[in-house]
């Protein structure tokens, strides 16, 4: 409980920081966001005026305790670009996001787990040795690439999805997990085939272990050993990494979600960065940072569970 | 576990399929008849923060998005002609300075409210911006009064006569006391419904109104600004039609429905006048030797496109001077020659930065061309492209002026030559090249001056010929617009503007 | 140096030679220019004078996917070194002299940990703007806490060994111990994370430039060129593919060489 106390501390103090760091470097470095909004009309007395209506003249830190204190109770500032809310612009795209980094986080589980412990079992066979091959050249694979194939040979050939299409989940929630299927799929492959590595060396490593050894002498098979003794135990490095892969897995559906033109927070963040609409960057970084020291978090109270050994970290 | 992966690879796939199939059956149900279908149309660039239609710096692509949703007391047909809308019929006074509309009966809004006199001179008056003393659309500027003469009649007083004076009568009529940033209310075909922005903007059929109705129930323009992407979702199926694209696209979709016809727009390496290093006028004529129009048009849009040499394209008819098309030869030796008058050589190259909007892939592929053809300059000129988004290309390059050189497309909001050639009165707030040039005022300033039609048509050539003279940009071509659509989509119509009519347009299930 | 898996190693080795190889004769030589544009040869299919065809301006697709290769190279080296060399100094000082600013340094490592790499990068485009030299820089930048995190710990550990402390004794000053004489001992441990780094930036270069935030037409680079194939799948699929393919077999033979030599790929 004290373990999961102080992580707890730890991960309000990091997402302060992160809120900081963000806001900061938006509010500092960009210059003057009255002459972008003003445009042709921009006088410097107009600015002024403009400045002092949106605040700008206080203390920054008075400016950020507002804008957190905003953020927390969901008024997120007005974009620039758009004279809407922050929060109306972005509304709909963060469940794309989400739905799609989680679907390809189950994948990955759902490939590296069985397929890990497949080849753990078939060390040294021949499927062993094609699979570990193959893992090290899907690893080598960026995303976005296979996403470009996948419309290829899936979408244009197969047609067994409409590239470029998409459906809103209140429309039709299954044909929106349909659209999500691919574009998840080529996030999680490069990701499945590091998890399935890591999980087959780390219970390879497990195997020599002296306990194993004590297990096998007591007449227990291979597999029996391996479920009931080595996996509890090699699962451990899998668990923390996959919780970072979380981090890469959101990285990497901003990027294919521009190859399967969905409409999510990725399109909207370059979208916004070509804009300059700092606003709109600035609370779509401050939420993806959240999300993904919020999933460590969440590992470390996993791990920590599965393992009480590590509980003094 | 072979055969356990297999299966689960299997159903994971299969899934996928079954959601998608079950997606396009229920689709395939909605849209059973002909009147019903929804109309998918792919957009280059999300529109502008303000769909206010009286708002004049709105960009192109938003006011042929808007034409669908808002009216004037007349509006332009395919051939160029003005047409009555709103207004019923028109009077004109004798010294040109009074026209009378007599309103059409039976005209509604989308809110269900009926046109009177009172919302024509409201939307009148707020345009022309009568009662702050800034008009809100520079074309309105002559306007002195406008009355109410009874429920159907009104009349709008000028300042100066002007015969062309109905063809900024396109301005879009609003319900009396209401402002588009509350909401988007006009007379058109379709009303306006949602947007969401970066992704769509989505409008339904007007069932009230008062002409022939659109043939689709709904329209939703989807935002791609990918070029590639857009060629996609058309092999693919995901849109119905995308408007603008260019021949390189095209010819990877040449089974489905390809319509050519004229962007309608001036597309040059637009120059900044008023910057070093292109405030000298050697330097501008250099790139206009240096830059073979026709390797443009055959590089970029193989060989589709139709080269222009000032500010007017060929839709202008009597206007357009098809002369200033050769004014500047390509010629590589007369262009080292001038550029090393202006002190740029190999030693001391030329350099500078093009600034493209990324969303228009033909302004991209163009200004590729045209780095290319200058680096063949015996290294003397050193141009770089920076692409940025349409946003910030709007912002800084078009408002802002801050860029050296950009290649864009210019056209008319209304088929007038003044349309393409205000902007370049050295005073306009549209100059954004920052064209300084007393010739020029004085020529622009005659032309309007004048009723003689024969008179003004040759002080308009003049403004043209002076602008290729000064070389004040790099001209290339009135682009080849193509429009491409699903097999089962019939009707769309071309303008002589930069406007896409949906009204007409058909989908079959 | 030990090498942990030789096959591996040899491997990584014998692809990345083979590239860097295509790379370095591209640069003095490739079957035609790349930015040289051909309107009588547009949109070929693969053909003896051609064998990858040729794009949407005729430009040979070959000659350009060996000038891409080269320009995402050389942009991976630039950002590694930049990386590299500030992770040397940062990591250095810090892993040397340990103390508060350590402390401060490491927990403002950790909390840029938490960013995923390519929206950091994006953040600093969003404020610098886009763009080749701008796109060294952000990524370098991005590079500084990895790099710093390995030679700090590599430091820390190395300067309580004998030959340190034998230096300190023949009067040999603080900077002159620690870049003289504990940098070449850490070598052999920084060359893996100079491998994955490769890997990492390489990745990197690739996903900004079909973004459309790195490279600038018309130069070519691997992840632009990506972009402009896509609207080509169906009738130049080899255009995508020979891009896709330079990025994956650069990659593949970083992350090789980088576990041969005992590094821990796809973990950083």
């Amino acid at each position: 409980m004290r373990y999961v106390l102080k992580k707890t501390g730890v991960l309000l103090v990091t997402l302060l920081l992160i809120s900081l760091l963000a806001f900061l470097a938006f509010q500092i470095i960009p210059g003057d966001p009255t002459a972008k909004l003003l445009g042709n009309d921009y006088t410097p007395e107009r600015a002024a005026a403009l400045r002092h209506e949106m605040g700008l003249d206080r203390n920054v830190f008075v400016r950020y305790w507002d804008w957190l204190t905003g953020f927390v109770t969901g008024d997120m500032g007005a974009s620039y670009s758009y004279g809407m809310r922050v929060a109306e612009v972005m509304e709909g795209k963060g469940v794309v996001t989400a739905a799609l980094s989680l679907m390809a986080w189950l994948l990955v589980i759902a490939i590296s787990v069985p397929l890990g412990i497949a080849l753990a079992r078939w060390q040294g066979r021949r499927i062993d040795r094609v699979f570990v091959a193959m893992n090290q050249v899907f690893m080598a694979i960026p995303p976005f690439f296979l996403g470009i194939v996948f419309t290829y040979v899936f979408g244009l050939v197969l047609k067994l999805f409409v590239p470029g299409g998409f459906v809103r989940p209140q429309e039709s929630f299954w044909g929106f997990l349909g659209y999500l299927a691919f574009p998840a799929l080529a996030i999680a492959i490069p990701k499945a085939a590091m998890v399935t590595k890591l999980l087959r060396s780390s219970i390879l490593d497990q195997m020599d272990e002296d306990y194993v050894r004590t297990a096998y002498s007591r007449g227990n098979s291979r597999w029996g050993v391996l479920r009931g003794h080595v996996l509890r135990n090699a699962i451990l490095p899998v668990v923390t990494f996959l919780a970072m892969t979380l981090a890469d897995i959101v990285a990497g559906s901003i990027i294919v979600e521009q190859v399967f033109a969905l409409p999510g927070l990725g399109r909207l963040l370059l979208a916004s960065i070509g804009n300059r609409d700092y606003p709109v960057v600035q609370c779509i970084v401050v939420i993806i940072a959240a999300l993904v020291v919020f999933m460590n978090y969440l590992a470390d109270v996993v791990t920590q569970t599965i393992d009480p050994r590590i509980r003094l970290g | 576990m072979t055969k356990r992966i297999l299966t689960l690879a299997l159903t994971l796939v299969m899934t996928a399929a079954l959601f998608i199939g079950g997606g396009q059956s229920a689709w395939a149900a909605e849209n059973g008849s002909t009147g019903d279908a929804e109309l998918i149309v792919g957009i280059a660039a999300d529109l502008d923060s303000s769909l206010d239609p009286h708002v004049s710096s709105s960009s192109a692509g938003t006011r042929e998005v808007l034409f669908n949703i808002y009216e004037g007391l007349l509006k332009p047909d395919t051939e160029g002609n003005l047409v009555p809308a709103v207004a019923e019929d028109y009077t004109v006074s004798e010294a040109a300075d009074q026209y009378t509309f007599t309103l059409r009966e039976g005209v509604r809004f989308h809110d269900g409210s009926e046109v009177t006199a009172g919302d024509v001179v409201y939307s009148l008056t707020r345009a022309a911006g009568l009662d702050t003393g800034e008009p809100l659309m520079a074309t309105l500027a002559n306007v002195a009064g406008v009355e109410a003469a009874d429920d159907k009649t009104v009349v709008v007083t000028l300042s100066t006569p002007d015969v062309e004076f109905p063809a900024y009568m396109t301005a879009a009529i609003i319900p009396e006391g209401s402002d588009p940033a509350d909401g988007i209310v006009g007379t058109g075909p379709f009303r306006y419904v949602s947007r969401s922005p970066q992704e769509n903007i989505v409008m339904e059929r007007f069932e009230d109104y008062w002409g022939e109705k659109a043939r689709c129930a709904k329209v939703t323009f989807r935002v791609i600004e990918d070029g590639q992407t857009m060629v996609m979702s058309l092999r693919s199926g995901a849109i119905d039609l995308a408007a603008h694209l260019e021949a390189s696209q095209v010819a990877e979709l040449a089974d489905l429905t390809v319509l050519e016809g004229s962007m309608n727009l001036v597309q040059a390496v637009y120059l900044n006048n008023a910057q070093p290093p292109f405030d000298e006028p050697l330097v501008r004529q250099a790139l206009c030797y240096g830059v073979d129009k026709q390797m443009v048009i055959d590089l970029a849009g193989d060989g589709h496109g139709f080269a222009v040499g000032s500010s007017m394209y060929p839709a202008f008819g009597k206007y357009f001077d098809a002369e200033l098309t050769d004014f500047y030869q390509p010629d590589a030796q007369k262009a080292l020659e001038l550029l090393a008058q202006a002190g740029y050589d190999a030693a001391h190259p030329l350099a500078f930065t093009i600034t493209v909007p990324s969303n228009y892939t033909p302004h991209v592929d163009a200004a590729q061309v045209v780095v290319n053809l200058l680096d063949q300059l015996g290294g003397a000129v050193k141009a770089e492209i920076q692409q940025v988004e349409w946003a910030t290309w709007y912002s800084d390059v078009y408002q802002g002026r801050q860029f050296e050189a950009t290649v864009c497309g210019m056209d008319a909001s209304t088929l007038t030559a003044s349309a393409m050639l205000s902007r370049f009165v050295s005073d306009s707030p549209k100059n954004f090249i920052g064209f300084v040039n007393a010739d020029y005022d004085a020529a622009y300033a005659a032309a309007l001056a004048t009723e003689d039609d024969a008179e003004q048509v040759a002080r308009f050539r003049d403004c043209q010929s002076i602008l290729a003279q000064q070389a004040a940009n790099v001209y290339i071509q009135d682009l080849a617009d193509f429009v491409v659509m699903q097999p089962n989509v019939t009707g769309y119509r071309f303008y002589p503007l930069y406007v896409m009519d949906l009204g007409c347009v058909e989908k079959t299930a | 140096m030990k090498l942990r898996h030789n096959k591996n190693f040899t491997a990584g080795a014998a692809i990345t030679a083979v590239m860097l190889l295509i790379i370095l004769v591209g640069l003095v030589w490739t079957p035609y220019d790349p930015n040289a544009m051909n309107g009588a040869a547009k949109r070929l299919a693969p053909c003896l004078t051609h064998p990858l065809g040729t794009d949407n301006f005729g430009r040979d697709i070959l000659s350009r996917v060996v000038e891409g290769a080269g320009a995402t190279f050389l942009i991976a080296a630039a950002t590694v070194a930049i990386g590299l060399a500030a992770g040397l100094v940062i990591g250095g000082l810090t892993g040397y002299y340990g103390g508060w600013l350590d402390e401060i340094v490491m927990r403002l490592n950790d909390a840029l940990a938490a960013f995923p790499s390519i929206l950091l990068a994006l953040v600093l485009i969003a404020l610098m703007g886009g763009g080749k030299y701008n796109i060294i820089l952000a990524l370098g930048l991005l590079f500084i806490p990895s790099f710093a995190r390995v030679v700090r710990g590599e430091v820390a550990r190395q300067k309580s060994q004998d030959y340190v402390a034998l230096a300190k004794l023949m009067g040999a000053g603080d900077m002159r111990v620690l870049f003289r004489h504990i940098l070449p001992n850490i070598v052999p441990v920084l060359l893996p994370s100079v491998a994955i780094g490769f890997n990492n930036a390489v990745l990197a270069e690739a996903s900004m430039s079909y973004l459309g935030v790195g490279v600038q037409p018309p130069d070519a680079s691997l992840g632009r060129m990506l972009n402009e194939a896509q609207g080509y799948l169906l009738t130049a699929p080899w255009y995508a593919l020979s891009a896709g393919a330079a990025i994956i077999l650069l990659v593949l033979g970083f992350g090789l060489l980088s576990e041969g030599m005992g590094g821990d790929y796809g973990a950083a």
